[in-house]
């Protein structure tokens, strides 16, 4: 497999040199940007397969970047990186389309194998983003709620997201739960669904409450 | 004439439009604002307003009810700032139109027969002149002499105009006298003091408010000079990156809870859970070289057994900071709303559980027994090779503000 075409978005250049640096041979970094107008012309020239974003950009955030070209461009897949604790600023960018969230911190053998996984397909937790989305998901379903699928996790699920919590990776989860590595990732992705879609009240809220839908 | 008529109708399509669109006016007031407003809508000196609607008001009082009428009607500007491009420049036309309104009314006023007698009227008439010569203040830079100057001619006018008022009124006869005079002395002064003083008052309030925002600035640069000024001189030195890393980690942590911290320890008794395991999580931290991965979900206010949970993640993070050998420990807890579970990991070197010293107090006494005096439960999960984990769990009080438990708002 050849190694992904990475785009890195982030408003510190010297972030961006540190993760260039890192990374290394396991990707190639097509471009990177500074802020949104600048990653939003790199994108739309360079057709990275991944794009790393940084959650908190000059000009609109790294959810003024999705909302310009989810639609635009359906190969490119992004991953947001970002320092922020904040819940609903991660919360924004995973329902505007990103595909996973991780903190600054990660080690950079967990980030470029984020970036393999994003790249196939799959659904990327930090333990953080775990907490947020059980955080989210506790409690009784409002009655109001259309669609009851999308507004609760399965108990299966929302074990997979209790383990990723608690620090396991995807491989550990697997042998954990005696279950396949592929059948995690589905879990995992059938979560970032619901999280995308669901209209629970405490997703819609935060959004609601920052004005960002 | 037919001109002075076109004015005079000019002026009052302008003064039928006042409500909504003029402001009294907060720098340039004597009572409430509103001649200034009006005049630095209209371009007209709010001088001339003042003496139109004093002279009026000595007339019969219809001054004092054409001011509440217009200050019930006009909204106070909202800040004390100074809109030049929104004001009009007097002109000597407009100020002369006011004249004539004011005269037109008196002579209406005289053929009705509602004026008051002209010795009243006169007298009063100097005081007010006397009154505006000292305190109307001048655009140009104010020079001493020129003030004195006002400031004397003003307050003769103030004393002869209250003095042939109370002549005029017949009251200075013999018992009442001394009582009067004192009384007539007083109005002079407190009407010569007392703009002064409220301008001196308005002064001091503006000068405290710059005072503050002043010293919020101060209060900020002094925080960020302590902590992050030092931090970053402290990395520069550092001699090992596992050193500088904690160092930043540690900043970032006291930057954040600094700049956001009122947001999330919102609780009506004290310190929450999430603050305590923060607290504890920091100092593990910081004793040893690795990283500790809160994960938090739900929040709880804290009580006598989470205390101990509490006391019971910081024993087995600080176990597995010192034997494990790794740099990164996660801790994970989930407050439920009969229980809290925790779980902290290392994926470190493990150990045989059955091969521990007797000796050795740390997982027995401070994990388990602590846990179990307050009726909770501890296992811990290892093998040599394999990491460890340390599962907790402990009933919590049912906490009826959890906002778990609340139905969203309609």
């Amino acid at each position: 497999m050849s190694v992904p075409r990475v785009f890195l978005v982030d408003d510190h250049q010297m972030f961006r040199s540190g993760v260039r640096a890192e990374l290394g041979e396991r990707v190639e970094v097509v471009g990177e940007a500074g802020d949104v107008e600048s990653a939003v012309q790199g994108i739309r020239a360079t057709r990275p397969e991944v794009v790393l974003l940084d959650v908190h950009l000059p000009g609109g955030g790294g959810r003024a970047v999705l909302d310009t070209l989810k639609a635009e461009l359906p190969d490119t897949v992004f991953l947001a990186l970002s320092v922020s604790d904040a819940a609903e600023d991660v919360i924004a960018v995973i329902r505007a389309g990103a595909r996973g969230y991780v903190t600054k911190t990660i080690s950079s053998d967990d980030l470029a194998d984020a970036i393999e996984r994003v790249r196939a397909g799959d659904a990327v937790f930090s333990p953080r983003l775990a907490g947020f989305v059980l955080d989210a998901f506790a409690g009784e379903v409002p009655p109001s709620v259309a669609d009851p699928e999308l507004d609760q996790l399965s108990p299966r699920e929302r074990e997979v997201m209790r383990l990723i919590a608690r620090g396991y990776t995807y491989k550990e989860i697997a042998r954990r739960l005696s279950i396949s590595v592929k059948t995690v990732e589905t879990h995992v992705s059938a979560v970032l669904r619901k999280l995308q879609l669901s209209s629970r009240h405490e997703l819609t809220r935060w959004a609601t409450d920052r004005r960002l839908i | 004439m037919a001109q002075v008529d076109d004015r005079l109708r000019a002026l009052s399509a302008r003064l039928l439009d006042l409500p909504g669109r003029v402001e009294r006016s907060a720098d340039d007031r004597v009572v409430a604002g509103v001649c200034g407003g009006i005049g630095a809508a209209l371009g007209i000196d709010p001088t001339v307003l003042r003496l139109a609607l004093g002279v009026l008001t000595v007339a019969n009082g219809s001054g004092i009810v054409l001011y509440l009428l217009a200050l019930a009607t006009m909204p106070p500007k909202p800040v004390a700032t100074l809109d030049e491009a929104a004001r009009k420049q007097p002109s000597a036309e407009r100020a002369a139109g006011v004249a004539l309104v004011t005269l037109g009314i008196l002579l209406l006023f005289a053929q009705l027969d509602l004026l008051l007698p002209a010795e009243i009227v006169w007298a009063t008439a100097i005081a007010a002149l006397g009154f505006a010569l000292v305190w109307t203040r001048t655009d140009a830079v104010d020079r001493t002499r020129w003030l004195i100057m006002r400031a004397v001619g003003g307050g003769l006018l103030v004393v002869a105009g209250l003095a042939a008022l109370f002549a005029a009124g017949g009251v200075l006869s013999s018992v009442g006298q001394l009582g009067l005079a004192v009384v007539a002395t007083s109005v002079g002064v407190g009407l010569l003091l007392g703009p002064w003083i409220a301008r001196l008052a308005r002064d001091l309030a503006r000068e405290r408010r710059e005072r503050i925002r002043s010293e919020e600035r101060s209060e900020m640069a002094a925080h960020l000079h302590d902590s992050v000024l030092q931090t970053l001189a402290l990395i520069q030195r550092a001699d090992s990156p596992g050193r500088a890393r904690t160092l930043a980690r540690r900043q970032e942590r006291e930057l954040r809870a600094w700049l956001y911290g009122d947001r999330s320890a919102a609780t009506t008794n004290g310190e929450d859970l999430g603050a305590a395991l923060e607290r504890v999580v920091t100092e593990v931290e910081e004793a040893h070289d690795v990283e500790v991965d809160l994960v938090l979900v739900g929040s709880a206010p804290m009580e006598p057994r989470l205390e101990a949970l509490v006391g019971a993640i910081r024993e087995a993070a600080l176990n597995a900071a010192r034997h494990a050998g790794v740099e990164e420990i996660s801790v994970y807890v989930e407050v439920e709303p009969d229980r809290v579970e925790a779980f902290v990991r290392d994926r470190g070197r493990g150990f045989d559980p059955d091969a521990v010293e007797p000796g050795r107090l740390g997982i027995r006494e401070s994990i388990r027994g602590r846990m179990a005096r307050h009726g909770g439960r501890a296992e811990v999960h290892t093998a040599p090779g394999e990491g460890t984990e340390v599962a907790l769990e402990i009933a919590r009080t049912p906490d009826r503000t959890d906002h778990r438990a609340q139905e969203p708002a309609p």
